[in-house]
């Protein structure tokens, strides 16, 4: 998954700042509209778009604050979103589906059905997710642009 | 199913959208978690929803959904309907609850179009 520096075409990073619900969506939105106007094939872009939009609601309903970064490459997209707060103490159970420490705000919101993490898992050719408990978080995922057709390569 | 029968058939008003109204609803999806939308619905489907949050639209835009139709009187906030323009996703809203609604569409030959959830059966 490592990016050789001159392999990369575009680099793009958004700052997300924690509890800001307003304006939710935005960094996704934004990353789709970059996708859209370099051309990429619409299933790519709803997949990573998807996938996007659950790490960014992550880092506004659970961290302090967070870098979102998109990565265009020629053979593939990358997302690494690193993020400040509480962390994840338990990553294998956060990659559970259902499982969520939501409070009652993020579920207002339509969040925090514990889908969140594996949605991104279902939409990514390749997921890592580490994380410091109490200092932060580390996501990253990548979608091969040469094999479109293989939904779900993981599963 | 055109979104022109799917307003008549509930009563609706559209929100926002008006010149949409030929556009062709293949199936509908109906969730109150945007959570749900984002992991099941499939593309070009209907909305179905309470939720009007203007994070509505950007995860029916960004799961390229058709429309969004609100339910129980539900009126979304200027942000989120102006934010609907700007995507082109039409907005209506009907005073019908959400089983309702979704019979009076079901009724009408208007199917659904979740994606296959893992203990789940296949939506037809």
């Amino acid at each position: 998954m490592e990016i050789k520096e001159n392999n990369i075409l575009l680099h793009k990073m958004f700052h997300i700042e924690g509890g800001d619900f307003k304006t939710a969506g935005s960094i996704s939105d934004h990353v789709k509209k970059i996708l859209s106007e370099a051309g990429f094939p619409n299933k790519i872009i709803r997949r990573i778009s998807i996938a996007t939009f659950e790490a960014e609601m992550n880092v506004i309903c659970y961290a302090t604050r967070g870098d979102l970064s998109l990565f265009i490459t020629p053979t593939f997209l990358k997302i690494v979103v690193e993020d400040e707060g509480k962390g994840i103490p338990d990553v294998n159970l956060a990659m559970s589906e259902g499982y969520s420490t939501a409070d009652e705000k993020i579920r207002e919101l339509g969040f925090g059905a514990g889908m969140g993490l594996p949605n991104i898992k279902k939409n990514a050719d390749e997921m890592i997710l580490t994380s410091k408990f109490r200092q932060g978080t580390h996501l990253e995922f990548i979608i091969y642009l040469d094999r479109q057709e293989t939904q779900l390569p993981f599963e | 199913m055109i979104l022109k029968e799917v307003k008549d058939i509930l009563n609706a008003e559209v929100v926002s959208g008006d010149h949409d109204l030929e556009k062709e609803i293949k199936c509908a999806f109906a969730a109150e978690l945007l959570s749900d939308v984002l992991a099941l619905a499939q593309e070009g489907a209907l909305l179905i929803t309470g939720f009007t949050h203007s994070q509505v639209v950007y995860a029916a835009d960004l799961a390229n959904l058709c429309a969004i139709l609100f339910i129980k009187g539900k009126r979304p906030s200027e942000e989120t309907k102006q934010l609907a323009v700007q995507k082109k996703i039409p907005l209506l809203t009907t005073s019908f609850m959400m089983f309702e609604a979704c019979g009076l569409l079901y009724e009408y030959g208007l199917k659904t179009c979740a994606i296959q959830t893992e203990n789940g059966n296949k939506g037809k």
